[in-house]
């Protein structure tokens, strides 16, 4: 089994989802069961995977090679590192919550909407763990199909906007980059191994033009400032969980991109214009900052947040100081994405749990929940604290990292960068307040009851991810250790 | 007198025989699916007789008139393939639509007699008597619909511009005929183009464009595409099955014959022309596609983007270019079957389903032909796993491995704007509300059987291309 267990990860819940769909189109229970114990499968498998993953070993593990398309000599060929497992991990877990949280919420094509998040799954992981560059495309693109079908059908009201907006400006990005991919195979006589680009001489030319191809592919996933505008729209209109897959997940692989595709295959570029990504960085974490403060939305106001979090991420990952990278911030931007994934799915969810009671994601339609649901309003200001960056909590440690990092390569970068633990405050708790705390100020607030016993489960796992985290980050950051000096390495030596 | 060597048309035969056997056979008996059953017989049998004098060999009969080589019979096997499905497909809509179902698959197997004499001339004129064999049956199917207005008006444009096409085409012709010194045989062509050196006739180009623009008209590459629309629009859905899906195979073979069999040394000048017009395809098919309301109409204008991929696959010359030329126009003939096909299905009782609104809230009522509708579309859009996406990629690799990177960031970019059309179609259909009763298309099991097998074969050749692709390679070498 240790084998096969990538492709085990990846292809239980595409098989299982398919089985939902094919199987019960109509008995709307069997396809939730059967989808959750698809969804716990996929998590066994990526935990057994977590387990027995060496932290010291620098190559990539449980590596699975076969040929799939000869003539182009594309290859089945999978593995991952500390780089990229402790995404499928928390893929996977995210998924598992998902479901749970649709459980009693989606009511119509419930099969439909219990396969499409189980199949998306299986695509994420797939392109985690992809070591042949067309098979992540292939991934990349076919998760593409599930979210367009997951917002276009169960979001709100504006939702064929949102659902078109996310198909097309994530397509625009990778379609380019399917251009590079191409060029890169012939320029290394004709592989797809992403391994083997790493080692490839480039001219700057060259360089530049695929890491602009890399970069809209993969700055339209974070989704980093200004390319970010579908965010805003896709988030609101779509249902919970496409929410929390969304934040949790999708925008990770961008990031993910980056220290896969773009820094190690185009070093000298990424120096070249690690100025420019800086500064788009910065302008992320600040003025999206300063946006998500005026949202009068839940949704929109996470979702500006989520933007204005993932700053840290292409931050992090573009911190030279003489031609090499900084351990501490690349570290820094994984440890904020698994964090992230952890905390936006559980805003998400919070504010799910009350659209599910009042129908409506506008602040000014809340007030004194507390009263009603205190202990739904506890576990909201623990993942509220937690997007504000508060120390003990999983937000706090990549943020530190990353500012850490900054301030030892550039003082200004991290000047304006800190300006996340004052803005993240002010629009996180701000809208607690405005939304848990005072008197119970309309009709709908008074008639809301406290979470369910599943929405409770959700909840209290969440958080225990989020402490854990907080605490003891060094579950994740040891295993990764090793794959980041290697990535730093790798960064560090010129290919002209 | 000498009699040519039939082995090598024994198919061909069969099928003008059946063709008169089904005439017959419609004017006396009162059952019309006796006659649907003999076109299936006629294909089957077709099939199995390509396959019998398929030797593996090149063979030439009728003073070298007629050729059979692999990319014929491979082309031929596949054609037949399609007939069939199409047949299956669009059986109950003749009688549903009340089109004369004798008469249709008599036309119908004329117009395949047609492609087929195209896939197999080897003399230029051989292939002009192929094309309008092809094209009179075409005009004939779509004016069967006696009463439809739009059937006889799209008909009729389809005649004019084609008979104009076919003109051009033939004056083409003439010049080459004139140029080479008196030469018919494409091998001839060659030769005489040869023994002439690096210096190509002007008499000879000025041909050459004639005959590229009569060559693309079938194609309908930008802007000789403007029948395409109307014609799809105009003509019944079943006729629509058979043009948008059928006829694409033909005529890239047929390019192939011309271009690559016997002007291959003017191929700098041709293949200029043929990525000029690739551009304009690519560029108004996807373009004027987003503001069509008709589905049909949208899906005339996805295909002349398409075959604007098609003609790229030529303009790089290579093997490989055009194994990826024919892998394209086979796996895009297959996905349109499928597209038309399920729009064939839900037509009934005089209902044509035809607008984007009779799409609209599909997944609810028909949630398995919206589910394939789904999957049809993401191909066509390119999107993996499905083999839409593979297509694609083997013609950007082509492009790119003879240096044409902005051509292939070019289509890329227009197969974006096309995937907006080709994604709304699945907003209509998964995210809207059915606005009216559609009728519920009761198809046979086979029916839906061989829609399911063929929808499923864009996924499962999507995924594991190989086979099919080193079948093309083996038919292109």
């Amino acid at each position: 089994m240790m084998n096969y267990l990538l492709s085990l990860t990846i292809w239980t819940p595409i098989v299982f989802g398919l089985i939902t769909l094919v199987v019960f189109p109509k008995n709307d229970c069997m396809a939730r069961y059967v989808s959750l114990l698809g969804s716990v499968i996929a998590l066994i498998f990526s935990v057994v995977m977590f387990h027995y993953f060496d932290p010291h070993q620098a190559a990539m593990q449980f590596e699975e090679v076969a040929p799939w398309i000869p003539s182009f000599n594309i290859n089945y060929h999978l593995g991952v590192d500390g780089i990229s497992m402790p995404f499928v991990l928390l893929n996977n877990f995210i998924t598992v919550l998902v479901i749970l949280a649709g459980f009693k919420v989606i009511k119509h094509k419930v099969a439909l909407y219990n396969a499409m998040f189980l199949m998306m799954t299986g695509f994420i992981s797939g392109s985690f763990c992809a070591l042949d560059a067309i098979l992540f495309y292939v991934f990349f693109e076919a998760m593409l199909i599930p979210m367009y079908l997951i917002i276009g059908v169960w979001g709100s009201t504006n939702r064929v906007y949102a659902a078109v907006k996310f198909f097309l400006y994530t397509l625009v990005g990778s379609l380019l980059m399917l251009v590079g991919l191409i060029y890169l195979f012939f320029k290394s006589n004709g592989s797809f191994e992403i391994l083997s680009y790493y080692n490839l001489p480039l001219a700057i030319g060259p360089q530049i033009l695929l890491f602009i191809a890399f970069f809209l592919s993969f700055a339209v996933k974070v989704p980093m400032w200004p390319l970010h505008t579908w965010l805003p729209d896709a988030h609101p209109e779509a249902p919970t969980g496409g929410s929390m897959v969304l934040a949790a997940i999708t925008l990770k692989i961008g990031g993910y991109g980056f220290l896969r595709f773009i820094l190690p295959i185009v070093p000298d570029a990424s120096r070249h214009l690690a100025g420019l990504m800086v500064v788009l960085s910065l302008i992320a974490i600040v003025y999206i900052g300063l946006v998500a403060l005026v949202q009068k939305d839940m949704k929109k106001l996470v979702a500006y947040s989520s933007i204005s979090h993932m700053g840290f991420v292409t931050l992090g990952c573009f911190l030279f100081a003489n031609g090499t990278l900084n351990v501490w911030a690349v570290e820094g931007a994984i440890t904020q994405m698994i964090s992230h994934g952890f905390v936006s799915a559980a805003m998400f969810f919070c504010i799910g749990v009350m659209y599910d009671r009042v129908h409506s994601r506008n602040i000014s339609d809340y007030g004194g929940v507390v009263n009603k649901m205190p202990v739904f309003a506890a576990f909201f200001m623990l993942f509220a604290m937690a997007n504000s960056g508060l120390p003990g909590t999983s937000g706090f440690v990549g943020e530190f990292m990353v500012i850490l990092g900054a301030v030892q390569t550039s003082f200004i970068a991290a000047f304006f960068a800190g300006f996340t633990l004052i803005l993240g405050a002010g629009y996180t708790l701000w809208m607690y307040k405005r939304v848990v705390f005072g008197n119970v100020t309309n009709s709908h607030v008074a008639e809301m009851d406290d979470v369910s016993s599943r929405e409770f489960i959700i909840l209290a796992i969440l958080a225990i991810a989020v402490i854990v985290m907080g605490v003891y980050p060094n579950l994740f950051v040891a295993k990764m250790h090793t794959s980041v000096e290697v990535l730093i390495k790798q960064v560090a030596y010129s290919k002209l | 007198m000498t009699y040519p060597n039939l082995f090598p048309v024994l198919p061909e035969l069969f099928m003008a025989f059946m063709i008169v056997v089904i005439l017959l056979v419609d004017a006396f008996s009162i059952k019309k699916s006796i006659v649907t059953g003999l076109t299936l017989l006629t294909l089957v049998g077709c099939f199995v007789l390509q396959l019998h004098v398929d030797t593996g060999t090149t063979q030439v009969t009728f003073n070298n008139m007629f050729i059979l080589d692999n990319l014929a019979t491979g082309t031929k096997l596949v054609t037949y393939l399609l007939s069939f499905v199409v047949v299956i497909y669009i059986r109950r809509y003749l009688v549903d639509k009340k089109l004369h179902v004798g008469e249709f698959f008599a036309i119908f197997l004329f117009a395949i007699l047609g492609m087929m004499v195209m896939i197999s001339a080897y003399n230029m004129l051989v292939l002009y008597v192929g094309l309008e064999l092809l094209s009179l049956a075409l005009y004939g199917l779509i004016a069967l619909q006696r009463d439809s207005v739009k059937a006889t008006e799209s008909a009729m444009k389809f005649f004019i511009l084609g008979a104009l096409a076919s003109g051009i085409l033939l004056y083409g012709i003439s010049f080459i005929y004139g140029a080479t010194g008196g030469h018919l045989q494409l091998d001839q062509v060659l030769r005489a183009m040869t023994i002439d050196g690096n210096n190509i006739n002007p008499l000879l180009l000025f041909g050459l464009v004639f005959v590229v623009a009569g060559l693309v008209f079938k194609l309908g590459l930008v802007p000789f595409h403007m029948w395409i629309p109307d014609v799809y629009e105009g003509s019944p859905l079943a006729v629509g099955t058979v043009i948008g899906s059928l006829t694409k195979i033909a005529a890239v073979v047929f390019i192939i014959r011309f271009l690559i069999g016997g002007l291959v040394l003017a191929a700098q000048e041709w293949s200029m022309m043929l990525l000029f017009l690739a551009i304009l395809s690519l560029f108004f098919g996807n373009i004027i596609a987003i503001a069509q309301t008709n589905v049909k109409r949208m899906l005339g204008y996805s295909t002349v983007s398409h075959m604007g991929f098609v003609a790229l696959g030529f303009v790089t010359l290579s093997i490989e270019g055009l194994t990826s030329t024919l892998f394209y126009v086979v796996t895009y003939s297959f996905t349109a079957l499928a597209g038309f096909g399920i729009l064939t299905l839900l037509s009934k009782d005089g209902f044509e389903c035809e607008t984007l609104e009779d799409l609209k809230g599909l997944s609810k009522s028909h949630p398995v032909y919206a589910f394939f509708m789904m999957l049809v579309m993401f191909s066509m859009a390119g999107i993996p796993p499905l083999v839409g996406f593979y297509a694609k990629f083997k013609i950007l690799a082509a492009l790119i491995s003879i240096g044409y990177i902005g051509v292939a960031i070019f289509a890329v970019i227009m197969s974006l704007i096309g995937a907006f059309y080709y994604i709304r179609v699945v907003k209509f259909m998964y995210f809207d509300e059915p606005t009216k009763e559609v009728a519920v298309a009761d198809a046979c099991f086979v029916t839906r059987t061989l829609l399911a097998v063929n929808v499923l074969a864009l996924l499962v050749i999507g995924i594991l291309p190989t086979s099919v692709v080193i079948y093309c390679q083996h038919l292109v070498n």
